[in-house]
């Protein structure tokens, strides 16, 4: 069973492809990585998957509706006056609404903080966080949001050592629940310890696959020589749709085709 | 004057006049409803949007004059139509071009200003045009007011519904959009109950001043409050304060003192006194350096 399939997708800004072709599954309960340079499409291909961003071509197909995502640079505007309790007590707005009291579910709102190691916050005001405690606050949302499909875009960018393994304990805790976790990482040992499957991305799909198998030398370095341009004269793509369609075109390497297939049809 | 005095001074003017009644009523209606839109307006920095969304009212109740002269139903509903029209035209201008909401809310309320003016021009005198622009809040009649009652208990409910996801889509918008649809409709509500009661402004204190009283006694509670549950009722009183204040210092003043345009300088003191006195980040806090907390 799959929580995420994507069909020929090609994600982008003004027909400039950001995400190139993409095929393959994402079984449920998979702890993924998406790893790749600045620019590879990571955090696109994750806006793509919550909606954010439109598919130019192919589809994606998601299992939940409840997706619970942290983006990269959170749009938040941390100068409102709510407290960390409010922020977190967000994370109840699918089965709670704008009417339903939440009086009665402030242990539930406590436990999440707790979770987070944000005891004794709850009251404070979010502009009065430093980076690291902010960033567990939104770990605490997430917590509360329940979700099945948890999407996380550079969730350590900026963040200490010691928040880190507390929310990588988390992730593994998600993991462990039997939840889905995509997350963008810069932090290959990071990887290589904590998620067993990873997708090397470089605008199109470099290798995807178990980890230890995916994140070799000669892989990465062709994710960092692919360009970074953005070329104002790239001409129309003419990639045809389908499992026959001539990949030479891209230059596919048809081996992570057959490493990714294999790891959708694991349980 | 004496102490004595003071009562009268006061509350004599209420009691002998009901045009003064009738502009007290006018004027707590709308200090109940206005102030909250304004702190939501000046959490999500659209302090200056909601001013060009004032003057956009200008061309529909100029309209409206020009069907029907001075008629309350007809400029009401000029005004609102032009309001929600330019706040829905540039949040499209926004979304479709490489305009940001400021440039094209801009763009918009200029000529709609101008618009409105010279429509005013076409038919009405100076006194019309003074009354359009700055309101006649001691003419208030039973239409009048029981449009700003209206206006007012419908903002009190709307903003009770929309409360959650209100704040919610000002702290985190892209969060609202990942867990649900209800991001768009609730800022255009928003917008609308916005419109409706700079309309209901435009009554009492005219399309230049309407914003007066949403926006000053909003930015003064800053620094009294810190949270929305604090910010709300103290610029609903601030408010309230102004209009009294307004209204008494206007009926008082040796000198012909237009009486909108005191409420709106009531609401600017005591925005001057906030920011020189409020506990909460005011200049005279700022001065006194107070000994730090351990931790």
């Amino acid at each position: 069973m799959s929580a995420i399939r994507f069909r020929g997708l090609t994600l982008g800004y003004d027909r400039h492809p950001a995400v190139h072709h993409l095929d393959g599954t994402v079984a449920t309960g998979d702890l993924l990585a998406l790893v790749g340079p600045n620019g590879a499409g990571k955090s696109t291909l994750l806006k793509g998957i919550v909606g954010e961003v439109g598919a130019l071509d192919g589809a994606i197909e998601t299992g939940t509706k409840a997706v619970a995502y942290l983006p990269q640079a959170a749009e938040i505007d941390r100068s409102f006056p709510v407290s960390v309790l409010d922020l977190a007590a967000m994370g109840l707005w699918r089965p709670f609404g704008a009417w339903a009291s939440l009086k009665r579910h402030r242990q539930r709102l406590l436990d999440a903080l707790a979770a987070v190691g944000l005891t004794g916050f709850e009251d404070r005001p979010i502009g009065t966080l430093s980076g690291g405690q902010f960033q567990r606050a939104l770990f605490a949302r997430l917590i509360l949001q329940d979700a099945q499909l948890i999407l996380l875009d550079e969730p350590f960018t900026g963040i200490d050592e010691r928040t880190t393994a507390d929310l990588l304990a988390l992730i593994r805790g998600w993991h462990a629940e039997g939840r889905t976790v995509i997350a963008a990482l810069h932090d290959l040992h990071q990887v290589r310890a904590h998620f067993p499957s990873t997708l090397v991305l470089a605008r199109r799909p470099i290798a995807w696959g178990p980890t230890a198998e995916v994140l070799t030398p000669p892989v990465l370095a062709r994710a960092l020589a692919l360009s970074e341009a953005w070329d104002e004269a790239a001409a129309i793509c003419r990639h045809e749709v389908g499992p026959t369609a001539a990949h030479d075109h891209h230059g596919h390497d048809h081996a992570h085709s057959h490493s990714h297939a294999g790891h959708g049809a694991a349980p | 004057m004496t102490l004595a005095d003071l009562p009268n001074l006061l509350v004599g003017p209420f009691v002998e006049f009901g045009f003064m009644r009738r502009a007290l009523a006018g004027c707590l209606a709308l200090s109940l409803s206005a102030p909250p839109l304004g702190v939501f307006l000046m959490l999500r920095r659209m302090s200056l949007m909601s001013e060009a969304m004032s003057h956009a009212i200008l061309p529909g109740a100029a309209a409206g004059f020009l069907v029907a002269g001075l008629s309350l139903p007809a400029m009401t509903l000029g005004g609102l139509v032009a309001g929600l029209a330019v706040a829905l035209a540039a949040g499209f201008v926004t979304r479709s071009t490489v305009l940001k909401e400021d440039a094209s809310l801009a763009a918009f309320y200029l000529i709609s200003l101008a618009g409105g003016v010279f429509l005013v021009s076409l038919r009405g005198s100076q006194i019309d045009l003074l009354h359009i622009l700055f309101g006649t809040v001691l003419a208030l009649d039973d239409d009048a007011l029981t449009l700003l009652g209206g206006i007012s208990s419908l903002t009190l409910v709307a903003l009770a519904a929309l409360y959650r996801p209100l704040v919610i889509e000002c702290v985190d918008p892209l969060f609202l959009r990942t867990v649900g649809r209800v991001g768009g409709p609730v800022h255009s509500a928003f917008l609308a109950l916005v419109v409706i009661n700079l309309v209901g402004g435009f009554q009492a204190l005219g399309t230049l001043l309407a914003v007066g009283l949403m926006l000053l006694p909003a930015i003064a509670a800053r620094f009294w409050a810190a949270d929305l549950s604090g910010l709300i009722p103290v610029s609903m009183l601030i408010s309230m304060l102004a209009s009294v204040t307004g209204l008494l210092v206007s009926y008082h003043a040796g000198i012909r003192l237009p009486t909108g345009p005191a409420i709106v300088l009531a609401a600017g003191a005591l925005y001057l006194v906030s920011m020189l006195i409020g506990p909460r980040g005011g200049l005279l806090r700022r001065l006194v350096r107070r000994r730090h907390l351990e931790a």
